[in-house]
């Protein structure tokens, strides 16, 4: 029986991104509000200070920050006929733990989805035709506009500080800029990153061929920056360990850099960390919340009652607590009914590796911050002609190089050695003047009826709950995508004069143990319709109307960007909603 | 009325029956008969100013004004009595002149003496006025019933009765005197520093028995593990560098463009300093930048020193990426090395704790992000703490004793039972 605490107006499941969003919002709104997160606190100084921050053996290649998946993990397998097994070591993406989420060890890669992208069935269907798409493909449009969503995307960019060039400003196309982008309201709060050597190179070719570079909106700062909370960042050193790591230098844009130290400071607000939520509560008629139920890190477990549940953790672990909570209907592909593990995706990412003369090139590819890097952006989304090629979708693609660490960084061209005395030669002859982008080209996954999760049948974690089940594979559309994309990538390397230039296709099946992005993406979506989504447009529960859920779970499927900035422009979305409609007649359906 | 507005309405209700409770206690308390809302408002700022919180309330309970935290003094320590309106165990049953003869006269009201813990020496310099006035204040907060065993000192010094050799010794009663040819702004920043604000407390050298050292009013003072700076004019190692608005600002907010303050310095602007007036700080700093200080300069260690060599090399390895190459840090966020008055002080014990064992500055509303300086006593040894401090103390035009091994060993060891 658990312990019973003193009912809150709202309770946070998860304090990351979103989770701090919503808290900050809410307390604002003067609402009592209690977070519960399953990881420890963390904060600068004391997690990952500047004295041991930059360890590449402990962050990068034992998963320091992450989840441990002794706690708690997923079973996988590729197609609906296999039997799914229990992932043992995180491969390929990587399940954040800890106050500040991801947030704490992303790259800052700050973008935002095309118009097109919010709108993604409709326009494919417009444009190519119904029968264009493959008929297993379960696309569909969010319920939201990219103009609705601007005010909000803007909040999140002046939150972080976020460096970078306009392309296009009320409409304006701007020099420098992403000239496809959808039109912002005002510029970045700060300007971009400079770029190194290899960054700056690459957009000079990709402008020889015709292309338009720009530097990759980043989360890093490009100079001081007091956010509007008032919380301060400082000047990013270039140092190349961010992604996988905490910022030592208070120069990455997270929970931490932006939100928490004003939110700790308010008495309406509560934090419980190392405590996991195992359950929503919902009431005999089930169709309101009562709160939580959570268990301590002593194994004692706590119900906490609240007028209102905020479901803000990490995609995968969303879609578990609705399964087991029993809210929502649990998708099923065979009579495809049901919205819960529905419209599941991932990423499709490919690389290049170029070799250059190393008589000629000195990269020093150590000198990066994690979202330095100039991309190009013709080959996105809807940005480019598909009816040739035969697939849709895309990706924005780039010199992204964020680091040079040397356990990961040992480019050697084909046919080198794997091992022994020839192996570091070519990897001392190469180190410098070798370019390996990590997410060169980062593609775009569509939803399929097969690509979906659910409660696994067999393997349990340590508290006796069902895994999650994911059952993904590559479908032709997202193979074709991705040759096509590898292959215009390798054309600018060549065009920076490169050696030799080996293409690293993405292709199937589905492998589990590759790294692609941590964007994993769907399972509880959004909509207009409840009977193909779990959520309405505003992330509130089509079921369950004192619910909310936030984050990249809610996507319909992946666009070819990397997704904080639309899941925070989403958390402020509905944040704002709850604010002015919400509260003023809680517990009831909002209306578009 | 939406359920969800309920408890927003509900708390501000609380609230009110909060302050009807308290006042109900009031007109039970013979101390605050007759209450005076201005008074007791004043009364609230006064105790503020005076930062009477900050010893006065247990660190462990978080109960204001309930007494129990332990201050340390050069003989042993003391805790702080509890001065809630409490019959029995606070000071609820005190006069008016009791409460004055405590902070004037350093007496308690059986007449024995009050250890200079409590800083009456300062304190005997304020108005009456201002002692009613916290009183009045003090009598409308919550009664606490917490009984505070108050002397923990060894002996003799246990010996209250000792305590008037020590006050024949240092004690200087007597009211604040204006000098009429300063500014008004400057005799209410010489007022508030000399009395309520009791800055000597900590950054006057004191003498072997704790009182004040004649003729270096300000110049900075080791206690416990911190060295509080030199606030006087000095140009190397006091404020002689910044604007009075650079002081202000400290002040208010914990933090300005060159430093941000860090242990107790912290506590003081989150219990005192950030709630003061801009007039009141602008009158503080005024005083402080005509205190003229020692204005001695140091000799600069050369460039090729060893320890300066090595100091360097291990500057730019650690320190470096956040205190930049030119030490000038990054406004707000990280305290420039070059224009932060702790780096050149003679006694380099901030500096060393700084660096053994790192510290977090002041949170405050206006400056919420309260920037940590991370430990590297276990990274680096005595050599390498004495030798980057020495390079820090003698560079970007600062001229400062070198650190030896030796006082970087001591300093480590002396900060062992101090943990963060």
């Amino acid at each position: 029986m658990a312990r019973k605490l003193p009912s809150k107006d709202v309770v946070i499941i998860g304090l990351g991104w979103t989770g701090s969003i919503l808290a900050n919002e809410l307390t604002d709104a003067g609402l009592e509000v209690t977070a519960i997160e399953r990881g420890p606190w963390r904060d600068t100084a004391t997690d990952y200070a500047p004295n041991f921050a930059q360890d590449e053996l402990r962050y990068r290649i034992r998963h320091e920050l992450f989840l441990r998946p002794d706690q708690t993990t997923f079973t996988f397998r590729n197609k609906m006929s296999d039997t799914a097994l229990p992932i043992r070591t995180w491969g390929a993406f990587m399940p954040p733990n800890g106050v500040g989420g991801g947030g704490v060890h992303w790259n800052g890669e700050t973008w935002r989805f095309l118009p097109s992208d919010f709108v993604l069935k409709t326009h494919l269907t417009q444009r190519y035709g119904a029968r264009f798409l493959p008929p297993d493909m379960t696309i569909q449009d969010w319920g939201v506009t990219y103009e609705e969503l601007e005010p909000y995307y803007d909040r999140f960019e002046y939150l972080c500080g976020t460096s970078g060039t306009a392309g296009n400003l009320r409409g304006e196309i701007q020099q420098g800029g992403n000239p496809f982008e959808g039109p912002r309201s005002r510029p970045y709060p700060n300007p971009a990153q400079v770029q190194p050597f290899s960054h700056a190179l690459f957009a000079k070719a990709a402008t020889g061929l015709g292309y338009k570079p720009f530097p990759q909106p980043s989360g890093n700062m490009s100079q001081a920056y007091r956010n509007p909370l008032g919380v301060r960042l400082g000047p990013c050193t270039y140092c190349g360990f961010c992604e996988w790591f905490g910022c030592a230098n208070y120069s990455k844009a997270s929970p931490q850099t932006t939100i928490l130290p004003v939110l700790v400071r308010k008495p309406n607000f509560q934090a419980r960390d190392n405590s996991e939520v195992t359950r929503i509560n919902t009431d005999s008629t089930g169709k309101r919340a009562t709160g939580v139920t959570f268990v301590d890190s002593g194994g004692i477990e706590w119900e906490q009652p609240a007028e209102m549940v905020i479901l803000a953790a990490y995609t995968i672990f969303n879609v578990q607590l609705l399964l087991l909570s029993g809210i929502g209907q649990p998708y099923d592909p065979a009579s495809n009914q049901g919205v819960i593990g529905r419209n599941f995706t991932h990423q499709t990412i490919s690389d290049v590796t170029s070799f250059f003369d190393n008589t000629k090139f000195v990269f020093n590819p150590f000198i990066a911050s994690g979202s330095i890097g100039m991309c190009i952006d013709e080959f996105n989304g809807d940005n480019f002609d598909h009816g040739p090629h035969g697939f849709v979708g895309g990706g924005y693609m780039g010199q992204v190089q964020t680091n040079g660490r040397p356990i990961e960084t040992t480019p050697v061209p084909p046919g080198t050695a794997r091992w022994g005395a020839k192996w570091k030669q070519a990897v001392r002859e190469n180190y410098l003047s070798a370019l390996k982008p990590g997410t060169g080209v980062h593609g775009s996954m569509y939803s399929y009826r097969d690509v979906y999760l659910d409660l696994d049948p067999t393997y349990r974690d340590r508290l006796n709950r069902p895994l999650v089940r994911i059952t993904m594979d590559f479908h032709d559309n997202e193979l074709k995508q991705n040759h096509f994309l590898t292959d215009k990538f390798a054309e600018i390397f060549q065009a920076m004069g490169a050696r030799e230039v080996a293409r690293e296709y993405r292709k199937g099946p589905y492998d589990i143990t590759k790294y692609q992005t941590t964007h994993l993406c769907g399972g509880a979506v959004m909509g207009t319709d409840p009977r193909t989504s779990a959520l309405n447009r505003y992330l509130q529960s089509w079921d369950i109307p004192n619910l909310f859920v936030m984050g990249a779970s809610a996507f319909p499927q992946n666009a070819g960007y990397n997704p904080t900035g639309t899941v925070a422009a989403l958390a402020y979305w509905s944040a704002d909603v709850i604010r002015n409609q919400y509260l003023k007649n809680p517990g009831q359906p909002l209306h578009a | 009325m939406p359920r969800m507005a309920l408890p927003a309405y509900a708390t501000k209700m609380v609230c009110a029956m909060g302050a009807l409770v308290l006042s109900t206690n009031a007109a039970a308390n013979p101390l605050a008969s007759g209450q005076d809302t201005a008074q007791i408002e004043r009364g609230r700022y006064l105790t503020a100013v005076g930062d009477c919180v900050a010893c006065h309330s247990d660190p462990s309970t978080g109960r204001e004004f309930a007494g129990g935290r332990p201050i340390e003094t050069p003989f042993g320590v003391v805790a702080s009595p509890n001065i809630t309106p409490d019959q029995q165990t606070g000071i609820g049953g005190w006069s008016a002149q009791d409460f004055d003869n405590a902070l004037r006269r350093g007496k308690r009201p059986d007449g024995t003496h009050l250890y200079p813990a409590m800083p009456f020496p300062y304190y005997t310099r304020m108005t009456r006025q201002d002692v009613d006035d916290i009183r009045a204040y003090l009598s409308t907060v919550t009664p606490i019933h917490n009984q505070v065993e108050v002397n923990r000192l060894p002996f003799p010094f246990r010996i209250r009765g000792l305590m008037s050799f020590w006050d024949w010794l240092y004690f200087k009663p007597g009211d604040f005197k204006p000098d009429s040819g300063q500014s008004p702004q400057w005799n209410r920043g010489a007022y508030l520093v000399q009395s309520l604000g009791h800055c000597a407390a900590c950054h006057t050298p004191k003498g072997r028995l704790g009182g004040d050292r004649d003729g270096h009013s300000l110049q900075g003072y080791s206690l416990q593990g911190w060295f509080a700076p030199d606030i006087t004019n000095d140009e190397r190692r006091g404020l002689g560098q910044w604007s009075t608005e650079d002081i202000v600002e400290y002040l208010k907010k914990g933090h300005n463009r060159y430093s941000g303050a860090s242990g107790p310095m912290a506590e003081e602007v989150v219990h005192s300093s950030s709630r003061m007036t801009d007039a009141d700080l602008a009158a503080i700093a005024t005083y402080l930048k005509s205190e003229v200080g020692e204005q001695e300069s140091g000799s600069v260690l050369a460039a090729d020193d060893p320890q300066m060599k090595a100091g360097k090399a291990i500057y730019q390895d650690l320190c470096s990426a956040c205190h930049r190459q030119d030490g000038s840090g990054s406004p707000y966020l990280i305290p420039s090395l070059a224009r932060s008055p702790a780096v050149e002080s003679d006694e380099p014990t901030s500096l060393l704790r700084v660096v053994f064992q790192g510290a977090q500055t002041a949170a405050t509303g206006d400056e919420p992000t309260a920037p940590s300086m991370p430990a590297f006593g276990w990274q680096l040894n005595d050599a390498q703490v004495a030798a980057v401090t020495t390079y820090i103390r003698n560079t970007w035009g600062h001229a400062a004793s070198a650190v030896s091994q030796s006082a970087a060993r001591q300093a480590r060891e002396a900060l062992k039972p101090r943990p963060n």
